[in-house]
């Protein structure tokens, strides 16, 4: 870990503006991802902006009948909302099922939000990775990939983004409001929210140098059933192969939303108009164009499995 | 190596740097000065900046002031700084659990959190909850139990799951909670996938959740 | 004291103490953070530097250039340790690589550097600026890739016969009404306990003290002195706290070599722990193994020819993983064979885990046993207990000296509702998950080594034993001290018992389950001679005396123990040697374990909901502190059936999954409640104290239980380990 120095901001635009102009320096709420980056020196930001103290920590009710969510919210307490328990399942579920007691009391809405990738050769420093460092060449692609990317990579990086949260927040419409350096705020609908690699996996996400997340505001309640499925070796503490998160109507409409299997929560709202007619057509068509290695092509018969079985049991 | 203090920090961000005073060094001044260090950002322009703060927080009901490195984990000023050892690390990247300490009565990592985070909080490490003599029930049910066998993850189990009956007390679903909208309780899967986070490598989970359950049980 | 005929009536056997299920001696320090672990010394060392070790980042090939100059400026930096200014230093003779390599790099994360400064902080950041130019050679990575080119081993102590050949099996196998031919795999497993390797080294003078956290006092005292060319008088190592090893801590590793190094060059003590992402390549892992398995049998379910051959990997001059040693112990059959392949790989150094050879050995065999029973249309238990044997059956004249496997097996399906299985597989579910029963055999020789303690009695009646024996979670803090308790006729509240100091009498250390019942042998010898320095003093007949409540009784007399140390303590020292008993008699350590999976029909999720062990391994010492050694090791077994994997990068040469996220092992919500039950035995042809370890038996065979119960479950059989859910998924049933 290199050395930093720390403040602490105020106010978000503050926050944002002392972001801007200081080159590298990070904001720092959970820690939990930031920290763990920064002791193998794959994140060196020269200072840190604490932004515990911004008070974007509570659950509101948005005039449209939704949530806005504070960004410093932690997953523990936003899993424990009454109100995203009894409307968001999806949500709280996604929440619960992702890292550990310890880690979600810690993590924040918005730190989950850009946790970064859990690649192997990415957390390896000695080994070349694009997203780490852009040019180096990709050490996954040929490697260990049983955990990495089937869609929408790249032959830069075959990289998943590991949350369970990005999942719900997806399936949810949900979008991320920001404030940037020059105070100007924004909304980013979370479908444009997170990056695909392409050649610059290094870029993750639409937010620029500087920019603060702030809230995350879901749409009024959509009803129906509410189906998170995290499928993974270990039973709990662990990332996921694939997830797959459902909200599914008694009319058979639905919408799906997928972990593990990209470099972005992967939705198809084309594809989930093929929901009457059952997981195989869904996924067919969600994950039409896939790039599997040969180790991680069981994705695709888990995903479509993991769907049929979701289906199951909202019809039970 | 050209020192420059030009750093593209500003005058707000050095003061804001540390409690106490900012020294950024002329150009070949020693940047190797107690409680100082250089900073390579990604123009190569360096600088000794305060990378020392002072901090004040309370451990095991004890007001405590240290002068860290802001890269000084909690964990570390725990273990290194306060000589509160049976914090343990097993990992250093919140993958083991072995460093759980409650701040505030919540429970977290501390191998993922740095000191000068907790400026004022609350903070009880597993020499808070009991001693040799005197166990806390939590404590003492491992014992009896044989919640444990090299004891290395055990300071960290124990914290969790005084925190984890205190989660369940409050409400707070969990993955394998049935109906998310009731209230949760304290059953055996409740605890095992509540207490996931802490790794034991000798196996001592069928005992730990025997334990875990006796204190559950006993009346508060 | 020598051990060479049956054990008879001795004072152990009144059982006032040994036995009993007492609590652990060391759980209140264990509890409440108060046990002092090697890293944690401030007791000792007020103010040491801390060292950061730096992996070599090749797998093989060279150092052409390094570069220190950045990281020895960098604020606090006190030294910077490498091959080239550690001075020579020798490789002993438990490891395969150096543990400071360079410029020869021999797997990858080999320590090639300590950058020890003022601060972790510090050390940790300047370990970044130290600049390696490597040259990397093409290295063999692959171990089937390489098992063409595998040869016979050299056989050793540790290896047993290389090659074994009993009648004709070649013969038997082919004639054989039923035959089974299978091959199996198991992967390379990390030990991953929860303390990292973890040295405080302190120089004064010429003499060096270390506090680590090791297995084995009296083997790594003398490899850290061949280490670093010095004495071994001149060496202390001090290891009372050891934070999990199953085999990580046998031996030296480099955290001890480099904080001794480290503390030299910076003029003041040291510590260092290795930074968990190295683990797994910087020390040893368990050898991934590639197993074929024949099994021939008269239609009756008699086995007839019974062959276990073994490939595995390791660097030039390690070892084979032994995983077919039960294969020549478990099973009658007149035809046998067994063979081990080494072939040559440039991965990190593979050497014991938890139950060296057969654990791996046991989850192909008891496999290929189930696989052989259901072509039999035999109940898998049946099938094994028809196929028992008292002697070993390579010499038969040999018998075992105690071997209630049948009983293990029959009580464990008894008590497990072994007859609601339902022999067909792919049959029963509960809602969306298929449920399996499932159950394999548990074997594991019992090992026993020379173990010698030293006891003192003083003038307060206390009993103090020291021995450089370990405790590393095994409870031999409490056994011991239930040892001493039982001989000399006390409470548990007189004896202490200190442990893991070089300075103490050589013990049998922790490995190899021979622990429990070496170092309490020991203790129990230097106890006989305690009590006769204790009759001397009271002018009492030591034959006659019993040693009880703190008294010392003859006839109608009784005296105070502790009068005996009114003038002086009163010290004994003694070890427990072995004659040629154990060649005599077959000595082993037998469970049936049974375990009940559910697997998500739709996923392929494995979760297990029930786990039964019955064990039967001579007198218990502790039936707590056992059940605990037992429940671990069906966890571990559990992780090596279900997730546990070091992913080897074939072409990079290493493991990939080189942390704690990568490398799973089971959490809390993998393990369900364990059920453990040992048979009432004692076997005097072991110890004085008729017991046997126990330790790594939980762990041998439960892997393939579970194995056989998720195929009872799926009707999919899978022979590579560990069963992920993409090893079977294809073959599911539909999800409807």
């Amino acid at each position: 870990m290199r050395p930093f120095t720390y403040e602490r901001a105020t106010t978000p635009a503050e926050a944002a503006a002392a972001a801007a102009h200081t080159q590298g320096a990070r904001f720092i709420a959970g820690g939990t991802n930031l920290l763990d980056l920064m002791k193998l020196q794959i994140e060196t930001p020269p200072h840190l902006i604490d932004v515990n103290g911004l008070g974007l920590d509570n659950i509101e009710a948005t005039e449209d009948g939704g949530l806005r969510i504070g960004a410093l919210v932690s997953n523990t307490n936003l899993a424990a909302d009454p109100r995203v328990r009894r409307d968001y399942g999806l949500l709280a579920r996604a929440l619960l099922a992702g890292a550990s007691g310890q880690l979600r009391n810690k993590a924040t809405t918005a730190g989950n939000l850009l946790q970064r990738t859990r690649c192997p050769y990415f957390y390896d420093t000695a080994q070349p990775c694009n997203k780490r460092q852009p040019g180096s060449g990709c050490a996954a692609i040929g490697g260990f990939t049983r955990q990495l990317g089937v869609i929408g990579t790249s032959d830069a990086c075959i990289a998943t983004h590991p949350s369970d949260m990005a999942v719900a927040l997806r399936a949810l419409d949900a979008t991320v409001e920001t404030v940037r350096a020059d105070g100007a705020t924004r909304s980013i609908p979370m479908a444009d929210f997170h990056r695909l690699p392409g050649d610059t996996p290094h870029v993750e996400t639409a937010l620029e140098t500087g920019e603060l997340i702030t809230s995350v505001v879901l749409p009024k309640p959509l009803g129906g059933r509410h189906i998170y499925r995290k499928v993974r070796d270990r039973a709990s503490y662990a990332f996921a192969l694939v997830s797959v998160g459902a909200v599914l109507q008694p009319d058979g409409t639905g919408r799906v939303a997928l972990g593990g299997v990209a470099h972005k929560p992967w939705r198809g709202e084309a594809a989930e108009s093929e929901m009457p007619r059952g997981a195989n057509a869904v996924v067919g068509q969600l994950l039409a164009g896939a790039r599997p290695t040969r180790e991680n092509a069981f994705k695709i018969t888990l995903v479509e499995r993991t769907l049929a079985s979701i289906l199951v049991e909202a019809k039970g | 190596m050209q020192r420059t203090p030009d750093t593209g920090l500003s005058r707000r961000d050095l003061l804001a740097a540390g409690a106490v005073t900012v020294a950024a060094t002329t150009a070949g001044s020693s940047a190797r000065a107690e409680g100082a260090a250089e900073i390579a950002p990604a123009n190569e322009v360096v600088v000794a900046l305060q990378t020392q703060m002072q901090i004040s927080f309370t451990i095991n009901g004890t007001v405590k002031e240290l002068n860290v490195d802001t890269r000084t984990t909690l964990l570390d000023a725990l273990r290194e700084h306060l000589h509160l050892t049976g914090t343990k690390k097993g990992c250093d990247h919140g993958q083991c659990g072995a460093c759980t300490v409650m701040v505030d009565g919540v429970r977290i990592n501390s191998c993922l959190t740095l000191a000068v985070m907790h400026e004022g909080d609350s903070i009880t490490t597993i020499e808070g909850l009991g001693q040799p003599g005197e166990l806390h029930p939590m404590q003492a049910a491992f014992v009896s139990r044989d919640g444990y066998q090299c004891g290395y993850c055990t300071p960290g189990q124990i914290c969790s799951a005084v925190a984890v009956l205190n989660e369940i007390e409050a409400g707070v679903p969990s993955h394998v909670t049935g109906d998310l909208t009731a209230a949760p309780e304290a059953s055996v899967d409740e605890l095992r996938e509540r207490m996931s986070g802490n790794i034991c490598r000798c196996g001592a989970y069928s005992n730990i959740i025997d334990a875990i359950s006796d204190v559950s049980r006993s009346p508060a | 004291m020598k051990f060479d005929s049956a054990a008879t009536t001795n004072p152990i056997d009144r059982l006032k103490v040994i036995g009993q299920p007492l609590d652990r001696i060391d759980g209140p320090l264990k509890t409440t953070g108060k046990a002092p672990y090697a890293y944690e010394r401030h007791d000792i060392v007020a103010d040491p530097a801390y060292g950061h070790v730096i992996g070599a980042t090749i797998a093989k090939g060279r150092i052409t250039a390094m570069d220190l100059s950045a990281a020895e400026r960098a604020p606090g930096v006190l030294a910077v340790v490498t091959a080239r200014n550690a001075g020579v230093l020798k490789k002993g003779n438990y490891n395969t690589a150096h543990l400071l390599g360079g410029p020869d790099i021999q797997h990858y994360h080999q320590a090639v550097a300590l950058v020890v400064a003022e601060s972790f902080e510090q050390a940790r950041a300047a370990a970044h600026l130290v600049r390696i130019d490597y040259k990397a050679e093409p290295g063999r990575f692959d171990l089937h890739a390489a098992k063409g080119s595998a040869t016979a081993p050299e056989p050793s102590d540790l290896t047993g016969p290389i090659d074994t050949h009993v009648g004709d099996f070649p013969r038997a196998f082919a004639q054989a009404a039923v035959r089974l031919d299978e091959t199996y795999t198991t992967p390379d497993q990390s030990h991953a306990m929860m303390e990292p390797h973890a040295t405080l080294a302190s120089w004064e003078g010429d003499s060096l003290t270390v506090w680590t956290s090791n297995q084995m006092v009296a083997w790594s005292t003398g490899e850290l002195a061949t280490t670093l060319g010095i004495p071994p008088e001149k060496v202390r190592l001090i290891s009372p706290y050891i934070g999990g090893g199953f085999g990580s801590k046998l031996f030296l590793r480099a955290d001890v070599v480099l904080a001794a190094l480290g503390a030299r060059a910076a003029g003041r003590p040291v510590k260092v722990a290795l930074q968990r992402p190295l683990i797994a390549n910087n020390t040893t892992h368990r050898p991934a193994t590639i197993q074929r398995v024949r099994l021939g049998a008269e239609r009756d379910g008699t086995i007839t020819a019974i062959g276990h051959e073994s490939w595995s990997g390791d660097l030039e001059g390690g070892g084979p993983e032994t995983a077919v040693g039960q294969t020549r112990l478990l099973y009658a059959g007149a035809n046998r064979m067994t063979s081990m392949r080494l072939a040559v790989l440039d991965l990190p150094e593979g050497n014991a885990m938890r139950a060296p050879g057969e654990a791996p050995g046991l989850m192909a065999l008891e496999i290929a046993m189930d696989e052989m029973a259901e072509k039999l249309g035999i109940d898998p238990v049946e099938f094994r207990i028809r196929n028992d044997t008292q002697v070993d059956p390579e010499h038969p004249e040999r018998p075992f000296s105690a071997r209630p496997f049948v009983q293990c097996l029959r009580l464990g399906a008894e008590r497990f509702g072994w007859d609601r299985r339902n022999a067909r597989p792919g049959q029963i579910r509960d809602g969306r998950w298929l449920i399996g029963l499932g159950m394999a055999a548990g074997f594991r020789n019992n090992l026993l080594a020379k173990s010698g303690a030293r006891v003192r009695l003083d003038n307060l009646g206390v009993v103090t034993v020291e021995t450089d024996m370990t405790d590393i979670g095994t409870g031999s803090y409490t056994i011991i001290a239930q040892t001493a308790a039982e001989m000399m006729g006390v409470p548990m509240e007189q004896v202490r018992v200190v442990l893991g100091d070089s300075s103490f009498p050589v013990s049998a250390g922790s490995g190899g389950q021979w622990g429990a019942a070496s170092s309490t042998a020991g203790v129990y010898a230097a106890c006989v001679k305690l009590r006769e320095e204790v009759a001397r003093k009271l002018s009492l007949n030591s034959a006659d005396a019993e040693f009880v409540d703190g008294e010392v009784r003859v006839g109608n007399r009784s005296i105070r123990l502790q009068a005996a140390a009114a003038e002086g303590d009163l010290v004994a020292e003694d070890r427990m040697e072995y004659g040629d008993i154990t060649e005599k008699m077959q000595q082993s350590t037998f469970a049936g374990h049974f375990v009940e999976v559910a697997v998500d029909s739709a996923t392929g999720e494995s979760r297990i909901r029930r786990m039964l062990a019955v064990c039967a391994a001579g007198r218990i010492l502790n039936p707590k502190s056992a059940r605990s050694q037992v429940i671990g090791a069906m966890t571990m077994g559990a992780g090596a059936a279900l997730m546990e994997e070091l992913a080897v990068d074939t072409r990079r040469g290493f493991f990939v999954n080189h942390d704690l996220v990568g490398y799973e092992v089971p959490v809390h919500a993998d393990i369900p409640h364990q059920e453990v039950v040992f048979l009432d035995e004692t076997d005097p042809m072991s110890t004085p104290l008729k017991a046997k370890g126990v330790g790594e038996l939980g762990i041998c065979g439960v892997g393939a239980a579970v194995a056989n119960a998720i195929y009872n479950a799926t009707g999919v059989r899978v022979r590579d380990y560990p069963i992920t859910l993409d090893k079977h998924l294809d073959r599911l049933p539909d999800v409807a």
